[in-house]
């Protein structure tokens, strides 16, 4: 599907990342295979550092921290706000929207429209779309756009297929209207019959969770998990995105009346080194306009690679301009997500850190 | 072809590769290990492989692995 937009923008955008970082090398004993065939994989995958939250931190609160941060800078003025929304795979509870515990934590007023969204790897691009739609809604000026995931903690340490690629991390993106907006084009796909190519199986009411779904087995490929942990078919996968993203950005290009030419800058999702460079040769596209420094530094972190890889390495030059993007995510559920968007210039771009303590209730 | 034996002996030298008909069926490559696979392929020979062509099958033999090759521009 297509869907179009006019008239908004990221004011602001800041991404958090936990203090705690681990190296690969230092993972290495954890797994179950050669350390000469675990540093050929480091090479080609990127594996190199990433970071990950301790203890019990949750996806929300670092984002709470990104909220702090912009309102400490005068970047956010929280009376402005009339909706936030919530992409997460790593809720605080079942019950209630982790969304409202984000409401009442903020102090943000009872006008508030507040709005969990399941989504991993296609959700920043998913959350920007339900923003943009929640700003038609004539009320609400401004939306608070959070994405976390400490998907860390659902992943087990002795899977060498999953752990050293994920990061935790989140990030708060303030949307607003603006009069001045070019037009922005979207593209939205959803394929359920793949939805087990990525999942945690237990856990939920499908499959709750007993003494005997968190018991870590070999899956025989010398990696282990249990039920309650991420899974990954990974050759499905890699499959999926090679097959599906090209054409995906060719059709929201050509709904956009772009060419690649135009784009200054594609922010896809990053999944791992290996999975963008083949992407970045099939379309034909110089790997310096498809920015690749996520994994190596940071983790894979889902919904949150886009806004990390923007403030990354675009923050000084999206403060200052205008930047013509292309942005693209793909994954869980299994979801393709693109938006042809101009970004910039915004007030402010910042990548953080947080520690892991406990958040004291409310933003001052 | 010898490169190819080469370059997979490399990766998992526990493996006599040429005893072989069917390296995935024989549990001798893994996900992973095709990945790896596929770029030192793409080193040695200065191509790119396809994203699309990454797929077991092409995998399964020196002689498959030699096709995906040559179908990618790299001369043998």
């Amino acid at each position: 599907m297509i869907l179009r937009f006019r008239g908004k923008k990221i004011s602001s955008l800041v991404t958090v990342v936990p203090q705690h970082e681990t190296r690969f090398e230092d993972e290495l004993g954890n797994f179950n295979f050669s350390r000469e065939k675990s540093l050929r994989l480091k090479r080609v995958m990127g594996f190199d550092r990433h970071r990950t939250v301790t203890g019990t931190t949750c996806a929300s609160d670092l984002c709470l921290t990104g909220v702090r941060h912009l309102v400490s800078t005068g970047a956010l003025d929280l009376d402005e706000i009339g909706a936030l929304v919530f992409v997460t795979q790593s809720p605080d509870h079942f019950i209630p929207p982790t969304s409202n515990l984000l409401q009442g934590r903020i102090g943000l007023g009872r006008d508030v429209f507040c709005m969990d969204i399941n989504q991993g790897c296609a959700g920043f691009v998913i959350g920007l779309i339900q923003s943009f739609m929640l700003l038609e809604l004539g009320p609400i000026r401004t939306v608070l756009l959070l994405n976390g995931d400490t998907l860390s903690r659902r992943a087990c340490q002795r899977d060498r297929n999953i752990y050293p690629m994920i990061g935790d991390a989140g990030s708060v993106a303030v949307i607003s209207n603006d009069s001045a907006g070019l037009p922005i084009t979207a593209f939205l796909q959803m394929d359920g019959s793949r939805c087990e190519a990525l999942t945690v199986p237990a856990g939920g009411f499908r499959m709750p969770s007993d003494a005997s779904t968190s018991i870590e087995i070999d899956v025989g490929d010398g990696n282990y998990r249990s039920k309650d942990q991420f899974y990954m078919d990974g050759p499905a996968v890699f499959s999926f995105v090679q097959t599906e993203v090209p054409p995906m950005i060719d059709a929201v290009l050509s709904a956009a009346g772009k060419s690649r030419d135009e784009i200054e800058y594609f922010l896809f999702h990053q999944p791992n080194k290996f999975m963008l460079e083949k992407l970045a040769s099939a379309m034909h596209i110089d790997p310096a306009r498809m920015p690749n420094n996520v994994v190596e530094n940071y983790g894979n972190a889902s919904s949150v690679t886009i806004p990390t890889n923007i403030a990354l390495n675009l923050a000084s030059s999206v403060t200052a301009r205008t930047i013509p993007t292309c942005m693209a995510g793909f994954g869980v559920g299994l979801t393709l997500s693109a938006l042809v968007m101009d970004l910039g210039p915004m007030t402010r771009c910042d990548l953080v850190e947080h520690q892991d303590v406990r958040q004291a209730v409310g933003v001052s | 072809m010898n490169t190819v034996l080469k370059i997979l002996s490399e990766i998992r030298p526990e493996f006599d590769f040429s005893t072989s008909e069917d390296f995935i069926a024989d549990g001798m490559l893994d996900s992973l290990d095709v990945v790896t696979l596929v770029s030192a392929i793409d080193k040695h020979y200065r191509i790119s492989i396809a994203g699309t062509e990454i797929v077991p099958e092409n995998f399964s033999s020196t002689a498959m692995i030699a096709a995906l090759i040559h179908r990618n521009g790299g001369r043998l």
